[in-house]
Order: structure tokens, then sequence, then C-alpha cells
């Protein structure tokens, strides 16, 4: 993915669209946002968001035909918002500060405005703010147009008026009983031509009378043609709206269908064009969305409850305070946020993909100064949720994916974020760990068992009990390979790292006749889909569920599933394993998200690594999910929940496990613990299996420490090994590099094996060990040449 | 970066090897090609420092971290 795709995933995002209502408002009202502001009680921030669209407010909340009300999401849940009411008692209970209109400084050239009503006015309005000067002239005698002829009780004569001094506050001039149309007399031009000759631009919003304009092409239909984008009519500078454009002189007598908003929309449009006419700039750039649209804003109802305004209301309805508060909070409050809604790590920073995507490219071209968002890119767990249930696909993961691989082209990825699960890859892919294998007795193989790194580092038993199954039912044509599929440095973008494992195991896979891959670790299985297409590969979980002897098990209530994150995707084994549990005798009640809507556990990406706040967040929202047991098929999804005290088991707990144990309640496994039960399950396999040994240890290994449990917990916390420690012992032992402390005789001493330094406080036993009171790390280099 | 430890907690802490106590000196510590000199506990003879618990975890940390952000 390039630049250019990740602005085409921003693009994507919909949650900065308008709602339905004020897309289908063509003069774009902020319903959502009045009624945000009426519901908390702030009328008169309503009535401000209220003026900014419409500049005629009292006029328009009396007679607007309300096209939002169309378009509502509420509509089918109790009927739509009451707009215009609320719009009345925003005018009603809000104030605005009593100051003058602001206007920008007042410009040579001027506009004429052939006609007072609702669109002229709302020209007149926009540009003599712009500071253009604007005369109206008006065939009436007295401003209004149509709006005279709406009924007293409906838009009440004062509200209209008080509406209309605007005008006079803008200093616009008004000439009345001024008619246009027709040519002029003795020869002269026509009153339009006349106009054309004093004024720089006109604007034409004649009403419904004016059927006969002069100089002006008509359309097929016989009314004004004009662009539809820039109301331009076929001569440059004469503009035209507002009922005018909907009267045909083909259909003089046709009842003119009137909409005040309407109106106010064209005049605003017009507006636009004539003032950038004047400013002899674009009139068509940048003109995206005008009028009534439908927006591309999804909002999920399935939660929404129906619920009816409280008075039945109509255009004259009036609302006390309580009555309109009470309206306003039935508006849903459309938004999208689809994705936030289930990923806390989106919720926690909270914002939504399109402002974390323009953040991500910000941080990427920060050259000199903080880059803040390299935290959040790191966090993600890169798990697709958001892409499954995002409307329009976008899916931050790939986004930070693609972030990580420039920060690390960049040379700016923070050093610390990655390396702790880096190493742990390495020591997979090391001596003590990798191993590839035919079966005893055989030169090559037919398949060849991967287990990965995790399970062998929580439970080695079930490896070695899986590859029996698998070779009883092979007919022991199956190898073992035991090393890392390369995910950490896949989840760091370390193209470079990903390409040397995945060059070793090629060779490996080589030398056994090229087996098929059976894999039982979904993270593997993911990263095999993705980054081994010639491989062919097999899930351990389908073979299992294949070729099995089930029996039934002790089940004291049902299970719930919690599927891994990477098997998103892999609806073969969501239905394997269902299978297996059923076969078993086992009850299944799924968890709200699972299968492809399944949510991480906080593993995946090394979100637990970046940030453990937030993964703290995701680790909680899932086990909080059902009381019940869960069962996973991921060693990590199990440990996590288990760090937890969620009860949780590993589907090989049923298959292979000991049934009287509670084995839902064991802890879970430590980082050190896993190397060890990697480097142990490795030695047992050589010697039982193939007859042979393990390489030499080294000269550390020998250090024996002795953590008392507070310890322990300290250091698995703060991410220091058991193999950082003993080689700090062993260093400190050898060369007396050490400091003592005089009262309590405990020496503390540290050693940098790799870019972190260690060190641990100690005293030594006197059967030969060494008792860890305390270990820590840090990063910054010390001592003479550290600056260089 | 003596204000984030108290040396006097740390007045018992002698080298091993030279059997000196410690004393207050300016040291180099670095991250990622910056440098800062800062009073730490050290060796006079051999130049064995002292970096304590509170130091590592406290201000060293946040100064690693800014630095990676920067």
């Amino acid at each position: 993915m390039d630049q250019k795709q990740l602005r085409e995933q921003e693009n994507r995002c919909i949650q900065e669209q308008a709602p339905a209502c004020t897309a289908a408002c063509p003069a774009h009202v902020d319903a959502r946002g009045m009624a945000a502001e009426i519901a908390k009680g702030d009328f008169t921030a309503a009535l401000k968001l209220y003026r900014k669209a419409v500049p005629f407010p009292g006029i328009i909340s009396r007679i607007c035909d309300q096209p939002c009300k169309t378009a509502c999401s509420r509509k089918d849940f109790g009927g739509s918002i009451e707009m215009a009411a609320l719009e009345r008692a925003a005018l009603e209970f809000g104030a605005l500060a009593d100051e003058p209109v602001k206007r920008l400084p007042k410009k040579s050239k001027t506009v004429a405005v052939i006609g007072g009503g609702i669109s002229g006015l709302t020209v007149a309005h926009d540009l003599a703010r712009k500071g253009w000067g604007v005369v109206i002239f008006e065939a009436g005698d007295r401003l209004g147009g149509g709006l005279w002829k709406s009924p007293p009780d409906l838009l009440p004569r004062d509200v209209l008026v008080n509406d209309l001094k605007i005008i006079e506050e803008l200093e616009i001039e008004v000439r009345l009983n001024m008619s246009v149309g027709g040519s002029g007399a003795n020869g002269h031009g026509t009153f339009l031509g006349r106009l054309s000759e004093e004024f720089d631009a006109i604007f034409l919003g004649v009403g419904p009378h004016s059927s006969e304009i002069p100089d002006l092409q008509m359309n097929d239909n016989g009314q004004i043609a004009i662009d539809p984008l820039t109301f331009q009519t076929s001569n440059e500078k004469v503009f035209a709206g507002g009922d005018v454009l909907r009267v045909s002189t083909l259909h003089p007598n046709r009842e003119l269908k009137h909409s005040a908003i309407l109106s106010i929309s064209d005049g605003r449009r017009a507006a636009v064009s004539i003032d950038r006419y004047l400013q002899k700039v674009s009139l068509t750039a940048s003109r995206v969305n005008e009028g009534s649209y439908e927006t591309k804003l999804y909002t999920n109802t399935s939660q929404t409850i129906s619920q009816t305004p409280l008075l039945e209301t109509d255009l004259s309805t009036r609302y006390n305070i309580e009555v309109a508060e009470t309206e306003a909070a039935r508006c849903i409050q459309c938004e999208c946020l689809e994705c936030v809604k289930v990923c806390p790590y989106l919720e926690h920073y909270k914002g939504y993909p399109k402002k974390y995507i323009r953040e991500t490219y910000n941080n990427l071209a920060i050259v000199m100064g903080t880059r803040h968002s390299n935290q959040f890119i790191n966090t993600c767990a890169l798990c697709g949720l958001c892409a499954e249930v995002c409307p329009t696909d976008v899916n931050m993961g790939e986004v930070c994916h693609e972030a990580r691989s420039t920060m690390v082209d960049q040379k700016r990825m923070p050093p610390s974020a990655h390396d702790f699960a880096l190493r742990d890859m390495a020591f997979s892919n090391g001596e003590k760990f990798a191993l590839a294998h035919s079966a005893p007795g055989l030169d090559s193989a037919s398949y060849v068992f991967f287990p990965g790194c995790q399970l062998s580092g929580s439970s080695p038993e079930y490896v070695e009990k899986s590859y029996s199954f698998l070779r009883e039912t092979f007919n022991n044509d199956v190898g073992l390979m035991l090393r890392c599929c390369g995910a950490p440095a896949d989840w760091a973008a370390r193209k470079d790292l990903f390409a040397q494992s995945q060059a070793e195991f090629y060779a490996e896979h080589e030398k056994l006749g090229k087996p098929k891959v059976i894999l039982s670790c979904s993270s593997c299985y993911q990263m095999f889909q993705k980054h081994y297409p010639d491989v062919e590969i097999v899930s351990f979980w389908d073979v299992m569920n294949e070729h099995g002897k089930f029996t039934k098990k002790e089940f004291a209530a049902p299970i719930t599933i919690h599927d891994p994150c990477s098997t998103r995707y892999e609806s073969h084994i969501h239905d394997s394993i269902r299978d297996i549990i059923t076969k078993m005798g086992g009850e299944i009640q799924e968890l709200p998200l699972s299968r492809e809507k399944t949510e991480c556990c906080s593993f995946g990406g090394v979100m637990w690594l970046a940030n453990r706040p937030v993964a703290e967040k995701m680790v909680q929202r899932r086990i909080s999910e059902s009381e019940l047991d869960y069962v996973t098929y991921c060693a990590m999804c199990r440990d996590f929940f288990a760090r937890k005290g969620k009860r949780t088991l590993h589907i090989f707990d049923y298959i292979f496990g000991e049934e009287k144990s509670d084995l839902a309640a064991a802890p879970a496994v430590g980082f050190s613990q896993r190397h060890e039960n990697r480097a142990r399950l490795k030695e047992k396999l050589l010697r039982d299996l193939w007859s042979e040994t393990m390489p030499d240890s080294g000269a550390f290994e020998s250090i024996r420490l002795v953590l008392p449990e507070d310890v322990e917990k300290q250091v698995e916390d703060r991410l220091i090994l058991v193999e950082d420690m003993q080689k700090v012992i062993e260093y400190a032992e050898r060369t007396g590099k050490r400091m003592l402390n005089n009262s309590t005789k405990h020496f503390l001493a540290y050693f940098k094996p790799n870019s972190v330094t260690y060190w641990v406080e100690y005293t030594k036993n006197d059967d030969g060990s060494f008792l860890v009171y305390k270990a820590y790390s840090h990063r910054m280099e010390v001592g003479i040449g550290a600056s260089k | 970066m003596t204000e984030y430890f108290d040396p006097a907690k740390y007045e018992g802490w002698v080298c091993a090897d030279c059997n000196i106590p410690l004393q207050l000196s300016k040291v180099d510590v670095s991250y990622l090609g910056n440098s800062f000199p800062v009073d730490l506990l050290k060796c006079p003879n051999c130049g064995l420092v002292l970096i304590p618990e509170e130091l590592a975890l406290g201000k060293m940390a946040e100064v690693e971290k800014a630095l990676e952000d920067k």
C-alpha cells in the first residue's frame, strides 16, 4: 500500500460526512448540532448554528417545508425530529448578542438584485456581508415578495418585518416599484441590458410573475437556462435563482410549488458564484454537495428504540423549554463510528479513522520535532475488525502497518517498540528451539508439523501429543519444524528480519522435500497465507476434526468460543473447532462478536508491548463479554485471558489435558518460562525421537537463580528474562565488576547483552545459587564513549 | 539527574572490586546520538557507575521515550 492508497482509505472514512438531515436540507442547517445544543438546554448555541445557515431564521422556521424530515434517521422510530419547531424554540429561548452584523470592508463593485423575494434577499444579504455594493429592484411596494402570501397566523407579519430589518442594517439600497422585463422603449435596450451597463453583476430572483425575461436563453421546458452548479445564465454576468427557475413560459398558469428553504439555498449558491465572478476566480472549483444531496454517512439504528414526540406538532406548534429539550433529545445524533464501537484502541484516542489517518501522514512527514503518533501507530493490533464492520472497508490495520513500514524505512521506528518481541523471535529461530526433522526413520516428509513458538512456550506437552497424533494419522510420514513463523517481524514491518526468517524456513522446507505444512497456530496460519503463497498449508484443526477420535468430556456448563483474530476469514477453522467441541459433548454459546467479527486479545500487532493501558482495555472488554468459560485455540489468547483472571481453556486442554485438574484456572505462563519450555521441548524431542542431544549451553546457563514470588512478578512485568539476569550475574562474578552494599551485603551489577542494560541486585547462597532482590533495565548508555 | 534520585540513599555502596566508596561525579549518558552529562555515583578508581532503579525506571525511561519520538 502506498501513500495514494492511504489517502484513498482516508477518503473512504465517512464519519465526517453530514448527517442525513443536513444533507437533505438545501441550506444545510446543522440540525444534529442544533438538537444536541437544545437537548442540553443551550438554545443560544442552537440559534447561532441556525443563523449561520439561514439569514432569515424567523421566517424560515415558520414556513419551512422541512426536507430534513423525509431523510431523518428517526423517521421510522417514532417519527422524524420536528426540526422547524426546534428552530422556533431556539429563536424564542435563545438570544443572539446585540451587536452589528459582521461584514467585510466595502468594495467598489456593485450588484443588482432583481426581485425582493426570499432568494433575492438572500443574495443581497450574502453579497453585502462580503462588502459588495448591492441594490435591490423590487416590482412591488415592499420587500418580501411571495412571503406576504403566507397566512398571517403561520407567518406573523411582525416576524416577517423583523427578519427583513437586516437588509436595512446592511445598508442595502432598495428601489421599490421597479418592474423589469419587456423591451426598452424608443430604441433603448432592455432593462436588463441597461442594468448590465450600470452593474458588475445581476441576480434575477423575480419570482413567479416574470415569465418573460428578455435577452436570456430558455431551456426546453420554457424556463431560464442556468448552469445548475453556478446558477449563471447565458449572460455571464447574470445569475438566476429562486422561484424564477421553476416557472415556465410554456405553462404560465401552472401552480408553483414554493419552497422557502430551496430559495434560500439558491440565493446562497448564486451569491457564492457572483462573489467569485466579481473576484475573477473559478466559479466551479471545489463546489461539492451544494443543495440537497444524499449523505454517505452510515448510522446504525439496530439498537434504536422507538420514541414519539411529546406533542403532536405542525408549523404552528410552540414548544415550551421542556418539550423542546425532550424533542431535541430524541435526535439519534447520527454518526458512523462502527469501528470505534468495537475497538477499545480506536476508542482510546478519541477520534475515528479519517482523523487518525491524517494524523498518521502528518506524523510520518515530521522531520524535526516530536512524532506524537508513534505510539498510536504501534498500538494497533492489526486485527482487521475495523474493516470487517466498516460500511466502506476502511482498514486501520493496513494503515498502521504501512505507517510502521515507512517509519522503518525512514529509520524513525522507536527502537524499544518491537525489540522484546523481535528478540523472542530470534530466540525461537536460534539453536535453543529451531529444529527441522523428517519423522524418525524417514529421510523426507509428505507433511511437516509446524506448531509455532507460543504453543511450545505455553504447553510443550501438547506439541508432543499433537505430533504423535499426526504421525499416527499419516502413517508416520510427518516431519517436525520448530521455529517462529516471523509474525513479530511482520508486525514490526521489519522486512529484513522477515526475509531472513523466511529464507531459513525455505532452506529447511526444501531439505524435507517440500512437505505440506500443518499449522496449529492461527498467527502462523495467517503469516503463511500472506507470505508463503507457494507453500501448501493445512490447518491442524481441520486434520484433527477429520481424523481425531474424540471421547465425551465432562462439561459442567456451556462454554463460549473465542476465535483468535488471525482466523478472521478462515471459516473452515471456525467450523472445525466447533465440530470438535460438539463431538466431545460441549454445548457452545457464541459470543456477540465471533468468527469474522472476533476481537483481538491484545497480543496482535504487539499492542501489549506498545501500549499497556490500551491492551488492558482490549483484553478486559473481551473477557467481560460472557460469564462462561472461554475456549480458544491460540496459546497467547489463552494466556492473556488467564493472566487477567478469566477462566479460559485451550482446546488442547479438552483433547489432551488431564481431565481432573481445573485447567481453565491454570495460571498464564511467563516469558522466561516460555523460553525454558521451548528449549526443553526441543531437548526432549531430540532425545526421545531422534536420539540426539542439544548443542552446548552458554556459561551463563549454569547460574542458578532463586526468585521470590514478588521478584518473579516484577521481572515479568519489566520484561526481564531469567537468561538476562543470569548473564548479568555470570559477568559480575567472572570479572568482579559489581558493587557491594556494606550494610546489606547485597551485590549490584549490570550487563548489556543487547540494546538493553540489565541490573540485578543479588546475594550468593551457600548452595551456589543466587537470590535476586530486584532487577531493572534501561536503554540509555552509560560511561566513557557513551556519546559516540 | 541527581534530582531524580537521592544520593544519600546509596551511601552504603562501594565498588566491590576496588573496595572504594562510590562518589558523585559527572558521567555521560547517551541515547540515539544524544548525550547528556549527569551526576551519578561512580567508582573513582575503575569508573564503575551505579544507575539507581528509580532513575532507570523514572527519568531515564522518560527521556528514552522522548528521544525515540524525536
